[in-house]
Formats: C-alpha cells, sequence, structure tokens
C-alpha cells in the first residue's frame, strides 16, 4: 500500500510538473518570436501579443518553480534506497540542472518585470537566456531519467557503488533519444495548447487580427515539429528493443518470444497474449528489426515478478501513437495550406480540431511518460534496483499521498483560473501615437 | 578536503536561503498584519513591489542546498529526508499554498477570492519556515540516524531545539523583511510606510536576538553537545558576531540608515547559520556521522566542484544584474493588475 502510495504521488507530481516543463521551454520561444516580430516590423500588434503572454509565462513558471521544489523533496522522502545509493551517480546531473533554473527564474523576473523600463533591445536580450536556460535545465533532468533506463558509469560490487564517472553517467545510451523527443513534445504542447486557447476564441466568433496572429505562430511551429517527432518516436523505440526488450515486449503485449511477430492495435492482454483488437501478422517484427522474421523478445524471457503491468503501458503506449499520429496529420493539413496558399483554415471543423489538438498533445506526453515510467517497472534502476527497495519504509505515506492530491488539484484549478482571468481581461493598449496596423 | 569544500557549499545555500529565503516568507507576515483598508493595501502593494522581482530567484536557493546536499552527501540525504518526512510534506503544501497564492493574487486583486488567497499566503509563510526550521533542529540535536526512515518520525522534529530553531526561522525572517522593505520604501519615497517599517523592524529585530538567545539555556538542555560548540571557538566568534551586528543594525534603523541595515541585518542572521554548522563540525549527522564519513567518493565531489565553478560563473553575475536593476528601480514593480492594464500605460 505504501509503495503504491509512493509511486501514484510521484506520478502525481511528475504529470503535473512535466506540462510546465513543456511550457517552460517552448514558451518563451513563442514570447520572443513575437516580441522579435515587433522589433523588426514595427507593428505594434506584436507587441500586445508578447507582452500579454509574458504575464501568462509568469503564471506558469511560478507554478512550476513550486512544482519543481515539490519534486526534489520527493525524490529524498519517498526513495531514500535510491537517492542513498545512487544520488553520487547521477548528482552532478541535478548541480547542472540547479544552476540552469537559477539562470531561467533570474531572466524570467528581469524579462517579465523589465517591460517599457528596458531599452527595447537590452529587453530581447534578456530573455534569450530563458528557453536557453529552459532547455539545459530538462536536459539535465532526462540525463537523470536516461541514466535509470540506461545505468552506467560506474560499477556495482557485492551492492557498493563505486569508479564513478559522471559524465559516463550523464551521457548514457537513452539520454540523446529521451532528450530529442521531449523538447520535440514541448514545442507540440505549448504549441498546440496556445493554438487551441484562440482557437477557442474564433469558434465564439472573435476573428480579429490579433487572435489569427496569436493562433498561427504557434500552431505553424507545432505543426512543423509533429511529423518529424514520428520519425524520433521510431529511433527511441528501436533503442528500447535493443536495451530494454521487456518494456517493449509490455508496450506491444507480446507474451511469447517469437520470430513473425504480429502487431495489435486494441484489445487486451491476459494469460499471455492480446485477446480482441485487429492483427497485423509479422508486423511487429518488420517495426522493431526493420524485418518481418526477425525475432522479437516476448515477456516469457524474464521471470513474472520482473516483468511490468502490461495493460497499462500497452494501453499508454497505443494512446500516444494513435494522438501522435492524428497531431502529425492535423499538421500536414494546415503546413500544405499554409505553403500553397498562405492562409490559416478557418472552417469550423479545423477550428474545432486546433481546439481538441491542445489537450490532445497533453495526452500523448502524459501517456508516453506513463509508457517509459510503468515499462520499466519493477525497477526503478533498470536491472538493478527495484522500485520497492527504493522507497521509504516510513508509514503514512498513503495519507501524504490523498493531501497532497488535494493541494496538487488546487493549483491545478488555481493556475487555469489565473489563466482565464489574464485572457478576460482587456487587451494590452496600443502604445501613445502608435496606429495599428490593419 | 574535497568533503569539507562540499559541506561549506551546502552551509553557503543553506545561508543564502536563511536570510533571502527568509525575508521572504517574513514578507508574507506583515502581508498577514498588514490590516485592512486603504493603508493596508498600500502596505501589501509596497511588499509585492519589493519583493515581485526577485522572489523566485530566493527560492531557487532551497533547491540549491538539496541538490548539493544529495551529490555531496547521498546517504544522509535520504536518512534527513525519509525521517523528517512529516514536517518536510508540511513544508511542501506551505511552499505549493504559498507560491501559487502569490503568483495568482496579481490576477485575485478586487474579486471574492482576494481574501482567502491572501490569508493562504500568510499563513504558508510561518508554517513554511517553522517546518524547515525544525528539520534543522532535528539534526543539530542529532536526531537523525543513518537509515531509511531509521529516526522517530515525531520527535525528529517535534522537540525542543526543533521547535526553537522553528521560531527562530520565522522571526529572522520577519525581520529581515521588515529591514529591507524599510530600507525599499525610503528609496521609493514612501516617507510614512518607511517608517512603519522602522517600527516593525525594531520590534522585530528585539524578538528576533530574544529568541536567538532564549534558544541558547534550550539548546542547553536539549542538546548539549551543539551548546558546547556556540559557545566555544569559532562557535562562540560567529555568536558574538551575530549579537554585535545585529545590535548594531538596531541601531542603524533606529537612526534611519536604512540601506545599510540591510547589509549588517542579512549578515547578524547569516553568522547564526554559521554558527550553527561551525558548532556541528565535523559532524554531518550527530552524534555520530561526519562530513568525511558522509562524502560522496571523489570523482562525485570533483564534477560537483565543476558545476560550483560554473555556478559562480554564470548565476552569480545574473543575480548580480537582477538585484541591480532591482535595487535602482529599472525593473517594474509589479505586473500590473490584470483588470488595470490601462491604467498602468
Amino acid at each position: 500500500m505504501d509503495l503504491i502510495a509512493a509511486r501514484n504521488l510521484q506520478g502525481l507530481s511528475l504529470g503535473f510538473h512535466i506540462i510546465l516543463v513543456c511550457f517552460g521551454v517552448a514558451f518563451p520561444v513563442f514570447v520572443l518570436t513575437m516580441e522579435g516580430l515587433w522589433l523588426r516590423t514595427g507593428d505594434d500588434l506584436y507587441r500586445r501579443i508578447a507582452r500579454r503572454w509574458s504575464k501568462a509565462m509568469v503564471i506558469l513558471f511560478a507554478v512550476g518553480v513550486v512544482s519543481g521544489t515539490i519534486l526534489s523533496f520527493e525524490l529524498g522522502i519517498l526513495w531514500p534506497g535510491f537517492m542513498g545509493k545512487y544520488g553520487d551517480v547521477f548528482g552532478f546531473a541535478f548541480g547542472l540542472e540547479g544552476t540552469s533554473f537559477f539562470v531561467e527564474a533570474i531572466f524570467v523576473a528581469i524579462y517579465a518585470y523589465g517591460w517599457d523600463r528596458l531599452s527595447k533591445r537590452a529587453h530581447f536580450l534578456a530573455g534569450l537566456p530563458i528557453p536557453i536556460a529552459g532547455l539545459f535545465g530538462s536536459l539535465f533532468v532526462i540525463a537523470v531519467n536516461g541514466w535509470m533506463n540506461n545505468p552506467v558509469g560506474f560499477t556495482e560490487v557485492n551492492g557498493v557503488v563505486g569508479d564513478i564517472q559522471p559524465l559516463q553517467a550523464l551521457f548514457n545510451g537513452f539520454f540523446w533519444h529521451e532528450l530529442v523527443h521531449m523538447l520535440l513534445a514541448a514545442f507540440m504542447v505549448a504549441g498546440f495548447m496556445t493554438a487551441s486557447v484562440y482557437a477557442v476564441a474564433m469558434l465564439r466568433g472573435r476573428r480579429d487580427r490579433l487572435t489569427r496572429i496569436a493562433l498561427v505562430v504557434p500552431l505553424t511551429i507545432a505543426c512543423l515539429v509533429a511529423p518529424v517527432q514520428l520519425l524520433v518516436g521510431d529511433w527511441a523505440a528501436r533503442t528500447v528493443v535493443a536495451d530494454q526488450p521487456v518494456k517493449l515486449a509490455a508496450m506491444e503485449g507480446l507474451g511469447r518470444t517469437q520470430a513473425y511477430a504480429p502487431w495489435h492495435l486494441g484489445g487486451w492482454y491476459s494469460d499471455g497474449q492480446v485477446h480482441g483488437g485487429i492483427a497485423i501478422p509479422d508486423m511487429l517484427s518488420l517495426l522493431t528489426h526493420h524485418d518481418p522474421s526477425a525475432v522479437v523478445q516476448g515477456l516469457d524471457s524474464v521471470p513474472p515478478e520482473d516483468q511490468p503491468p502490461v495493460n497499462v503501458v500497452r494501453i499508454a503506449f497505443q494512446l500516444m501513437v494513435i494522438v501522435g499520429s492524428g497531431l502529425a496529420l492535423l499538421a500536414v493539413i494546415h503546413l500544405w495550406t499554409w505553403w500553397r496558399r498562405r492562409r490559416l483554415i478557418t472552417r469550423r471543423w479545423f477550428l474545432l480540431a486546433i481546439a481538441a489538438a491542445g489537450p490532445g498533445a497533453i495526452v500523448a506526453l502524459e501517456s508516453g511518460w506513463v509508457t517509459t515510467e510503468v515499462g520499466r517497472q519493477p525497477w526503478i534502476v533498470y536491472n538493478l534496483m527495484r522500485t520497492s527497495d527504493a522507497a521509504t519504509r516510513a508509514g503514512g505515506i498513503p495519507v501524504v499521498w490523498i493531501l497532497l492530491g488535494v493541494v496538487y488539484l488546487g493549483l491545478a484549478i488555481g493556475a487555469v483560473w489565473a489563466l482565464r482571468r489574464l485572457a478576460k481581461s482587456p487587451p494590452e493598449p496600443p502604445l501613445p501615437g502608435m496606429a495599428e496596423a490593419s | 578536503m574535497l568533503a569539507t569544500l562540499a559541506a561549506l557549499l551546502l552551509v553557503a545555500g543553506l545561508t543564502a536561503y536563511a536570510v533571502l529565503g527568509g525575508a521572504d516568507f517574513g514578507t508574507g507576515v506583515w502581508d498577514l498584519t498588514a490590516g485592512r483598508g486603504r493603508r493596508g493595501e498600500r502596505v501589501r502593494a509596497l511588499l509585492r513591489t519589493c519583493m515581485g522581482p526577485v522572489w523566485e530567484a530566493n527560492h531557487v536557493w532551497l533547491i540549491f542546498t538539496l541538490v548539493v546536499f544529495w551529490t555531496s552527501f547521498p546517504e544522509a540525504f535520504a536518512s534527513v529526508m525519509s525521517t523528517m518526512y512529516i514536517p518536510l510534506f508540511l513544508a511542501a503544501a506551505g511552499i505549493i499554498l504559498r507560491g501559487s497564492s502569490y503568483a495568482f493574487r496579481v490576477h485575485t486583486g478586487g474579486t471574492r477570492f482576494e481574501n482567502p488567497t491572501a490569508l493562504a499566503f500568510g499563513l504558508a509563510s510561518i508554517l513554511t519556515p517553522f517546518f524547515l526550521g525544525t528539520v534543522v533542529g532535528g539534526v543539530a540535536s542529532g536526531r537523525v540516524p543513518l537509515g531509511n526512515a531509521a529516526g522517530d518520525p515525531l520527535t525528529a522534529w517535534w522537540n525542543p531545539t526543533s521547535v526553537a530553531v522553528g521560531i527562530l526561522a520565522v522571526v529572522t525572517g520577519a525581520y529581515l523583511a521588515a529591514v529591507f522593505t524599510a530600507a525599499d520604501a525610503r528609496r521609493l519615497g514612501e516617507g510614512d510606510l518607511a517608517e512603519s517599517f522602522r517600527i516593525r523592524a525594531l520590534i522585530a529585530g528585539v524578538l528576533a536576538g530574544a529568541v536567538a538567545l532564549g534558544a541558547l539555556p534550550v539548546l542547553h538542555g536539549d542538546a548539549p553537545a551543539l551548546f558546547d560548540g556556540l559557545v566555544h571557538g569559532l562557535g562562540l566568534v560567529a555568536v558574538i558576531a551575530s549579537v554585535v551586528v545585529g545590535g548594531a543594525t538596531l541601531w542603524l534603523v533606529a537612526t534611519r540608515r536604512a540601506s545599510l541595515a540591510r547589509w549588517t541585518g542579512a549578515a547578524a542572521v547569516a553568522a547564526i547559520a554559521v554558527g550553527w554548522a561551525v558548532a556541528q563540525h565535523p559532524y554531518l549527522l550527530p552524534p555520530d556521522v561526519t562530513v568525511a564519513d558522509a562524502a560522496a567518493p571523489d570523482a562525485t565531489l570533483w564534477a560537483l566542484m565543476g558545476a560550483a565553478v560554473l555556478f559562480v560563473a554564470v548565476v552569480v553575475p545574473s543575480l548580480v544584474l537582477l538585484y541591480r536593476l532591482s535595487l535602482t528601480g529599472r525593473l517594474g514593480h509589479d505586473l500590473p493588475p490584470a483588470d488595470d492594464a490601462s491604467a498602468h500605460a
């Protein structure tokens, strides 16, 4: 019970924070794009959008600082076995992450509070470190997650950790694909989410130039990324095939090790196979090894106590793939019309699709993380330490989980409420003497 | 040697957090007691003005401290965190409440959420430093043994030393907040508010001094080893320094030299933190675990030192820039309330 509560609490906290990470990395890029357009064209509309977005950026960053602090508490409170034994192997990455976080906090403050008070140039320059620091911050955290999947850079003899090589641990075999996959996801989540807010506004009849620009810029950035994400996903999956075959078997519901392995869409896994759903023969061998006769390792390659909960992993994975493909399709439609006709499709069905794309991107993000985190179970450090051995021996964690769950819920409601209020507030006034170009 | 350097980094992070984070928590005390009506509103606006641009950076010191702790002394970190899970989760809840109410209150002005948000902010500002202080008190009085949740989940933090340190954390924060705000109010030309914060600073300063000195007999009974460290050698030097500099701060505040008092006030609080570290040296988790015992292997500590050099090269100049812009009024003092955007421009 305590272990389940600890995992749920950690999952809740991570699932909450990761959305803010997306906005921390990608949203400043959107804000700076708008400010850059203002500086280049002199069109005041861009300044008004940038200024309004920078307020949203501050709210989201503040919530992210809070949830990030809680995460660093939880690492020690919930997983003392893990931190106590391996903290010195990957701690270096967190040291660099802390540095990035500091830089981000400082320049978010200078940027958000420096409007009209710093020179235009200085203000824009003060914004540049924000996405860079956000990128490095997520890079170092991803490095730690990659290390949990692919623990390298040390030796372990009779349970004693030695010969630590922090840089090797940092640049582990899972680092690169996880990093790229996550960065693209960040741009998809922030881009589709921002666009979806303005798509809703357009569906409600606001069709002015500000709304259209505020929709098109983040949408186009997200759409440029979404198709690429499919390729990166394939890269990630093939790394999992090579280094974590059991996780892949869970993702695909493959009970028995076999050649010509079929691939299933939908269905339910029990008793070593997928029941129901659509089966395509040989497809899994083809997808994983690019060869229909290739042998794919099944769940039976390890004892049952070393297998992750298959259905959770599999459903999360399929959800991510389906939603991700839908987003890529939407992206292709938008990019095509934008390229050929230089316009945004403003038909009702397309605006509805954009409105759904924001929440959809979040669903894909969360289910992706569920896939990799639950798929690694029962290990916290792959093949080295069980999650149950890492967990705290303190009692009372279920109570804490419920209490903190309520607090998180309040935080989420508060954040959405504050953002909605910001959205409803009157638009930024034009600068005196600056007529808006129409 | 490397382990000592890492411990120094840890103490530096904690001291910075005690001063900057503490002052930030302290503004919550004055926010809570600002009173109603026009005057209360002005006091709150001033507090937001002073803390707005710097509060997030102030709180990153906590993350810095945690990161240095778990990288350099992983097992000790795991022991402290798992034994102290009750006060730490309460502090975590306080941090969530406080950070979010701070971020949202800009947008709650004039709504029916205004008063509950202000109350949540004020209460969280008192409870969070108190609970973090009890953790420090529990470690200092030797109540955290090495191991996964090996200490007593209740008495480890609910004991005379912990409660004394918890109260001390709250009052020193309130004191620093009053000193800093008095200086800012004077710089902003808000003479009457500067006066009223001068009075607050004097009251809180006397109170903080009384709690700090009053804690000594408590430690004598409850944590004799720590007490010994504080009345001998370098520990005693730190205690005397804190008393002298703290007294000088009161005099500077009384004679309206607020901008100088800002520095001496910070030094007085820093001296308490340093005094504690010196008093418990060479132990990281008294009574048995020394800094050297608990330290991570050299390769890790070297990497951490590399990160620390990077930190000094990148973060320190950025911080200096932030504080300089903030202290010279080059940063907007608050985001204009959402409903008030037109009035601002």
